[in-house]
C-alpha cells in the first residue's frame, strides 16, 4: 500500500539533536588533521615532522616512514591507494602524513608545520589529452565495456556529435568523517558512511583484524550522492590511527579536502552517432564514451548505458574506454552512468527531430523500446508511454510551437524541451529481522543507512503492511554492523532490496504469530492480533505470549537478487520550460514537469522528496556545476562552495512530480524499483534541448554557461 | 589556523583606542568576519593582532546636507550592516542603486553580519589567490607569478592595469558607490583624510588603505532633481554568487532624452570601472536609442583580456545599455 508518512526523523534533524559521525564527545577524544600533497605526481624525498611533533597539544604524527603497514584491501570497493605506505605521490591531495593532537585547532596548526619535499614528476590530468586508452572491466551488474547488436539499416539521415559532461563532486552538506575507538582489541567505528559493512570489511582486510571485532555505526549520514559509497583513505587512516595509538580518535574532512579525499564524477567525452529513416524510425545507434580513471585504479562512468535500452533500434553498438589521469579514482555520483549519458542519448533525439522536422516526443513514441534491444529481454513492467503521455499532458506540451525562437518574453527568449529518463535498477543482497515484543513494540533491524532519502520513515512502512499494523507501531534499527546485514545505500536500491528481506521477515512473523495463536493468518493492532480477518476472534499479545512462555517473537528474512530474465529499469519522462536572456547567455528554468515510471511507490511524500531532489541536482549538473582542472598545476581550482556551484533556491522554478504505473512483480518482493537516481536522470538534456528551442542553439557541453550562449 | 600566525584579539573601545591598536604592524581590523575569518582560517591572510570595531557601531545611515550641492546627502557609518543600509527608507527612494547592489550581494545571512567598510575591503575572489594551498599568486606571496593568467580565467579583469596580477574586485557595494561618485571617510592617528571609492583600489583589487588607517564612514553626495538609479548583476546562479559582470546606472532624463548618465561596472577590473568617455557620449541621446550602444563601446575600447575573459566586455557593454534604461525606467 502507498501511504503518505511524514518524515519521523524530521523533528530530530531539525531540532539538531540528531547525532552525526562526528558529533560524539569521548573523554579521551583525540582529533587527526591531514596533511595532503600540493602536487599531482611526486616522489616525497623528504617528510620533516620535527615542528610538528612539538606543536602544542601533538600526540603524535604519522607518515609513510612510520605508518602502521597495511594489507591490501579486499572484499568491498576502495577508491584510494593504501595511505601513508609508500613515498609515492599519485594525486593532488593524497594524504601524506596525519597529525594526532588533543584539540583540532592543534591538529590543523601542526598539520602546516609538516614539511614534505617532493621530487616532481610529469603528471597528466587532462583525460582527452590521454593516447593510451584502457578498456575498462566494470562490475558484472553494470554491464560490460562494449556491446554490439544487430544490422544497421541503411538509412537517410545520419547525426554524429559530440557530447562533453563536466566532473562534478557530490558536495554533501556533511563532509566525510569517522570516529575510530581501538579499546580492548576491539575496533569501534562511527563513520559517514552509505555502508557500514564495506567499511567493515575493508578495514578487517588492510587492518588485519577479524571481523567480528570491528563494529562501524552510521546512524545518520549527512548526504552521500556517492561521496560515501566506496572506502576511501581517510577511513583506513582514522581506523589505523585508533588502533595504533588505541583510544577514540576523529577525523573530519575539510571542505577543501572533500574535493580530493574521495571520488568525484568524471567528466565525460562521448561520441555519438543516430542513423535514421525520413520516417523517424532508428537505423542504426553507436555510443562511444571516454572518461577518466586514476593512475592506480580503474572506474568507468558507463555513459553509454543509457543508448544500450532507451530505444528500439535494429543494430545499436557501445563502448567505454578509460583514460589513467592524476586525480582520486573517480565514482559514482547521483545518477552515474545513465545520467551524464542520457545528456547525449536525448540530447540527439532531439537533434534528429528537428533534423527530420518532427515533435521530439512523437520521435520517442516512434522509437519506442518494447523490449530491451540490446538484451532482447522483456523489461519489467515498464510503462514510459505513460509519462510521456501524463508529463504531455500536464506540462501542455502540445502547445508547444515546432520552431526554435518563437516565444519571446521581454528580453527573454523562452524554450520547452523533454527528454526521457531511464536508470537500471540495482539490487544487493540483503538480510533483516523484525521483533515483536509483548507490548506491541515492532523493532526492524537492517543494517543499512539513512542517508538522508527517509529510510527511518519507509521501511517501517513495509513491516507495517505485512503486519498489518500503524507504521508507528514499528521502529528501525540501522545502520549497525551488529545488525542483519545489507548493501550500500546507494544505486537506488536500500528500498527494494531492504524493503524486500524485511517484507520476507515480517511474512515469517505473521507465520509465526498464526502457528502460536492457532490460525491461518494474523493481523496485528496495538497489542492484540486479529485471527482470521474475523474481529471477533482476537488474541491479546501478552496472553499469547505468557501461554508460550515468550517476552518476544522473532523472524529473519532476506533478500537474494534473482535472475528473472527481465531487463530492470526504472523510467520517467522530463518536460522542461526555461527562460534564456537573451543579452546576458543566462539560463533560467522556469518549470519542471517530471513523470516516473518506477514500480510501486511506498510513501508518496519520500518518493516526492527523492525527485525533486533529483530534479533540482539536475538543475545543478544542466547548468552549474563543473568542477575545473588546472592541468598546468594538476588540481582543481575551486575547492570551496563559493567556487562550485551547486542551485539555490532561487535557480528552482516550478516543479511537478507524478507517477505512473503500479507494482513491479519482477524487482523485488515488494513491487518497488529503485527511484533516487531516476530523479537527476534527464533533466539536462530536457533543459538542453529547451535551450535549443528557445535560442536555436544547440549546446553540446555541460553546464550550458552564459558564455555559450552569447 | 595555521600555528606560527596565532593572533591576539582586542575589542576597541572606542575610535581613538581602535586606531592606537591599528598601529601595530600588521594589525587588523575586523567587523562582521565574514571576509576576513574564512582568509584567516585558510591561512592566506595573517595578523598579530585583530582589533574588533564592533563597539565602534554608530546610526547606520545618516541623512546630511551637503552644501555644495543643496539637496541632502547621506553617510553611511563604516559599520552599518549591509542589510540595515539595504533596508534603510532614504536609501531605497534616493538611492536605489545602492540598495539593490546590496540586495543581490551574497546572502541574507551574510548581509546581517557584513559591514560596509569591510565589504569595501573584502578582498578578490580570486580561485588561486584563494586556494588552500599555494599556487602560484603575486598578491599572496610576491614573485611566485600568476596561476590566473594561463589558468581559469573567467574571474579575470578586462582591463589589466597591474603587470602582476589580473584579479577583479567583488563587491557590489563599490560599484554602486563608484556610480554616485562616493568617498571614503578615512582616520588614521595622523589625521582624517577622503578617498573616492573610484580612486580606494589599487588597480590589483586592493585598497589604498595603509597600516593604521580606519574607514569610519561613506558619504554620498547628493543626487541632482529627478536622479534614477539601478543596478544590474549578471551570474550564473539566481542568487548568492559573486557578479560575472555588473554595472550601477545613475541618470537624469530630460523627457527621454539623457541629460546627465554615471555609470560603473563590476567585475572587469581590480576596481569599480566608471565608463567616463560613454558618459559624456551619452548625454543629449534618446535612452531608447541604438546610438546608446556605440556611445557606450567608446568606454570599453582599451579593454585587453586574456581570451578566458573577452566575452566579459561584450557582456559589460549589454550589462551598462541594460542597467542604463532599467535606471531610465525605474520610477
Ligand atoms: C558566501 C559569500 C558570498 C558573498 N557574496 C557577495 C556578493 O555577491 N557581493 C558582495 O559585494 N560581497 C559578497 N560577499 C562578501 C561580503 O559582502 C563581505 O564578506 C562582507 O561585506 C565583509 O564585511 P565584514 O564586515 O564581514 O568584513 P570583515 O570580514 O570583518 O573584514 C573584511 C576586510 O575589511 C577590513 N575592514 C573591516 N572594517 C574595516 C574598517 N572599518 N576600516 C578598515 N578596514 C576594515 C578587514 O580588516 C578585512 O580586511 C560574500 C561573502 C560570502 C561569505
Ligand atoms: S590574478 Fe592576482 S590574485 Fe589571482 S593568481 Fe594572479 S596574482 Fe594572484
Amino acid at each position: 500500500m502507498s501511504r503518505a508518512r511524514t518524515r519521523v526523523d524530521g523533528p530530530a534533524k531539525v531540532a539538531g539533536v540528531a547525532r552525526y559521525a562526528a558529533d560524539h564527545p569521548g573523554p579521551d577524544l583525540r582529533h587527526l588533521a591531514l596533511v595532503t600533497a600540493t602536487v599531482p605526481a611526486a616522489t616525497i624525498s623528504t617528510v620533516d615532522t620535527t615542528a610538528a611533533s612539538a606543536a602544542p597539544g601533538v600526540v603524535a604524527v604519522l607518515t609513510h616512514e612510520n605508518a602502521p603497514r597495511l594489507a591490501p584491501p579486499v572484499g568491498a570497493p576502495y577508491g584510494g591507494r593504501l595511505p601513508l605506505q609508500d613515498n609515492e605521490v599519485h594525486y593532488d591531495g593524497e594524504p601524506v602524513a596525519v597529525v594526532v593532537a588533543d584539540t583540532l585547532d592543534h591538529a590543523r596548526a601542526a598539520a602546516d608545520l609538516v614539511r614534505v619535499d617532493y621530487e616532481v614528476r610529469a603528471a597528466i590530468t587532462d583525460f582527452t589529452a590521454v593516447t593510451d586508452l584502457v578498456v575498462p572491466s566494470p562490475p558484472p551488474r553494470w554491464g560490460p565495456a562494449d556491446t554490439n547488436v544487430g544490422t544497421p539499416e541503411p538509412a537517410e539521415v545520419t547525426l554524429a556529435r559530440v557530447y562533453t559532461t563536466a566532473a562534478r563532486h557530490h558536495s554533501p552538506l556533511e563532509p566525510s568523517a569517522t570516529h575510530a575507538e581501538w579499546r580492548d582489541g576491539r575496533l569501534f567505528v562511527r563513520d559517514a558512511t552509505q555502508g557500514v559493512f564495506g567499511v567493515r570489511t575493508v578495514l578487517s582486510s588492510v587492518l588485519g583484524l577479524p571481523r567480528e571485532d570491528i563494529r562501524v555505526v552510521a546512524e545518520y549520514t549527512g548526504g552521500g550522492f556517492g561521496a560515501k559509497g566506496y572506502v576511501w583513505p581517510h577511513q583506513i587512516i582514522a581506523a589505523m590511527t585508533a588502533v595504533h595509538l588505541g583510544g577514540a580518535v576523529r577525523l573530519v574532512l575539510t571542505r577543501a579536502q572533500s574535493f580530493t579525499s574521495h571520488g568525484y564524477q568524471p567528466p565525460t567525452r562521448q561520441r555519438i552517432t543516430v542513423a535514421a529513416h525520413r520516417t523517424g524510425r532508428i537505423a542504426a545507434l553507436e555510443h562511444d564514451s571516454v572518461s577518466p580513471t586514476a593512475t592506480y585504479g580503474g572506474y568507468v562512468e558507463m555513459a553509454a548505458n543509457a543508448t544500450r535500452v532507451l530505444y528500439a533500434a535494429p543494430a545499436i553498438r557501445t563502448s567505454h574506454r578509460i583514460a589513467p589521469v592524476n586525480t582520486i579514482l573517480p565514482t559514482p555520483m547521483r545518477a552515474p552512468h545513465e545520467g551524464p549519458g542520457a545528456f547525449a542519448t536525448e540530447s540527439l533525439m532531439d537533434e534528429l527531430a528537428h533534423e527530420l522536422g518532427v515533435d521530439p516526443l512523437w520521435l520517442r513514441l516512434r522509437n519506442h523500446a518494447d523490449v530491451d534491444p540490446t538484451s532482447g529481454l522483456p523489461f519489467a513492467a515498464k510503462d514510459l508511454r505513460a509519462c510521456y503521455r501524463e508529463g504531455a499532458r500536464r506540462f501542455g506540451w502540445e502547445r508547444r510551437p515546432l520552431a526554435p525562437r518563437s516565444v519571446r518574453d521581454g528580453h527573454d527568449l523562452v524554450g520547452w524541451g523533454m527528454a526521457s529518463a531511464v536508470m537500471a535498477t540495482f539490487r544487493f543482497p540483503a538480510s533483516a529481522r523484525v521483533r515483536l515484543r509483548v507490548d506491541g513494540t515492532v523493532v526492524v533491524e537492517a543494517g543499512c543507512q539513512e542517508i538522508g532519502t527517509g529510510t527511518y520513515t519507509i521501511l517501517p512502512q513495509v513491516a507495517a503492511d505485512v503486519l498489518g499494523c500503524p507504521a508507528d507501531q514499528v521502529t528501525l534499527r540501522l545502520g549497525d554492523t551488529d545488525l542483519p546485514e545489507t548493501g550500500m545505500t546507494a544505486g537506488s536500491s536500500t528500498t527494494l532490496s531492504v524493503g524486500s528481506a524485511i517484507s520476507a521477515a515480517a511474512t515469517t512473523l505473521t507465520a509465526q504469530l498464526a502457528e502460536l495463536a492457532g490460525a491461518d493468518a494474523v493481523s496485528l493492532t496495538g497489542t492484540t492480533l486479529e485471527l482470521d480477518g474475523d474481529p471477533d476472534r482476537v488474541v491479546d499479545l501478552a496472553d499469547l505470549f505468557a501461554e508460550h512462555d515468550l517476552v518476544e517473537v522473532t523472524a529473519d528474512g532476506s533478500f537474494t537478487p534473482t535472475d528473472t530474465g527481465h531487463s530492470l529499469h526504472s523510467f520517467g519522462a522530463v518536460f522542461a520550460e526555461v527562460a534564456v536572456d537573451e543579452d546576458f547567455g543566462t539560463c533560467r528554468v522556469r518549470r519542471l514537469v517530471a513523470v516516473y515510471n518506477a514500480g510501486r511507490i511506498i510513501n508518496p511524500l519520500t518518493a516526492r522528496g527523492q525527485m525533486t531532489g533529483g530534479l533540482i541536482w539536475g538543475i545543478g549538473q544542466a547548468l552549474l556545476e563543473q568542477s575545473t582542472l588546472d592541468h598546468e598545476l594538476g588540481r582543481f581550482v575551486s575547492k570551496d562552495l563559493a567556487g562550485y556551484l551547486v542551485a539555490t533556491q532561487a535557480d528552482v522554478g516550478e516543479l511537478e512530480v507524478a507517477f505512473v504505473g503500479e507494482h513491479d512483480p519482477h524487482s523485488g518482493a515488494i513491487g518497488a524499483r529503485g527511484i533516487g537516481e531516476l530523479g537527476a536522470v534527464g533533466v539536462a538534456p530536457a533543459i538542453a534541448n529547451a535551450v535549443f528551442h528557445a535560442t536555436g542553439k544547440r549546446i553540446r557541453s555541460l553546464p550550458i554557461t552564459p558564455e555559450n550562449l552569447l | 589556523m595555521p600555528a606560527d600566525t596565532g593572533f591576539d584579539y582586542v575589542r576597541a573601545a572606542d575610535t581613538a583606542h581602535a586606531l592606537t591598536l591599528l598601529d601595530t604592524p600588521g594589525a587588523k581590523p575586523i567587523a562582521g568576519g565574514t571576509d576576513l575569518v574564512t582568509l584567516l582560517r585558510s591561512g592566506v591572510d595573517r595578523t598579530p593582532l585583530l582589533v574588533d570595531l564592533a563597539a565602534l557601531r554608530g546610526q547606520a545611515v545618516r541623512v546630511e546636507p551637503r552644501p555644495p550641492l543643496g539637496g541632502p546627502g547621506i553617510v553611511l557609518d563604516a559599520l552599518a550592516r549591509m542589510a540595515d543600509v539595504a533596508a534603510d527608507g532614504w536609501v531605497r527612494a534616493t538611492y536605489p542603486v545602492i540598495a539593490q547592489a546590496l540586495e543581490l550581494s551574497a546572502s541574507p545571512q551574510v548581509r546581517n553580519l557584513g559591514t560596509v567598510a569591510g565589504n569595501l575591503a573584502q578582498r578578490t575572489r580570486c580561485p588561486y589567490f584563494r586556494a588552500e594551498a599555494p599556487t602560484p599568486c603575486a598578491k599572496r606571496s610576491p614573485g611566485s607569478g600568476c596561476a590566473a593568467r594561463r589558468g581559469v580565467q573567467r574571474g579575470t579583469a578586462v582591463f589589466t592595469a597591474d603587470p602582476d596580477c589580473v584579479a577583479t574586485h567583488p563587491s557590489d557595494l563599490a560599484v554602486a558607490l563608484a556610480a554616485l561618485d562616493a568617498e571614503v571617510l578615512v582616520e588614521s592617528r595622523a589625521g582624517e583624510r577622503t578617498i573616492p571609492v573610484t580612486e580606494f583600489y589599487r588597480p590589483d583589487a586592493e585598497t589604498v588603505l595603509r597600516q593604521g588607517d580606519l574607514v569610519t564612514a561613506v558619504a554620498v553626495p547628493p543626487v541632482a532633481a529627478g536622479s534614477r538609479s539601478a543596478y544590474l548583476k549578471v551570474r550564473e546562479r539566481a542568487s548568492f554568487e559573486f557578479a560575472l559582470v555588473s554595472c550601477a546606472a545613475e541618470v537624469v532624463l530630460d523627457g527621454c532624452v539623457i541629460r546627465s548618465a554615471r555609470l560603473a561596472v563590476g567585475g572587469v577590473a581590480g576596481h569599480p570601472w566608471r565608463l567616463t568617455e560613454a558618459e559624456s557620449a551619452l548625454v543629449g541621446l534618446e535612452l531608447g536609442a541604438p546610438a546608446v550602444r556605440s556611445a557606450i563601446d567608446t568606454a570599453f575600447a582599451a579593454a585587453d583580456p586574456l581570451p578566458g575573459a573577452v566575452f566579459k566586455v561584450e557582456l559589460a557593454a549589454r550589462a551598462a545599455v541594460r542597467a542604463l534604461r532599467a535606471a531610465g525606467s525605474h520610477r
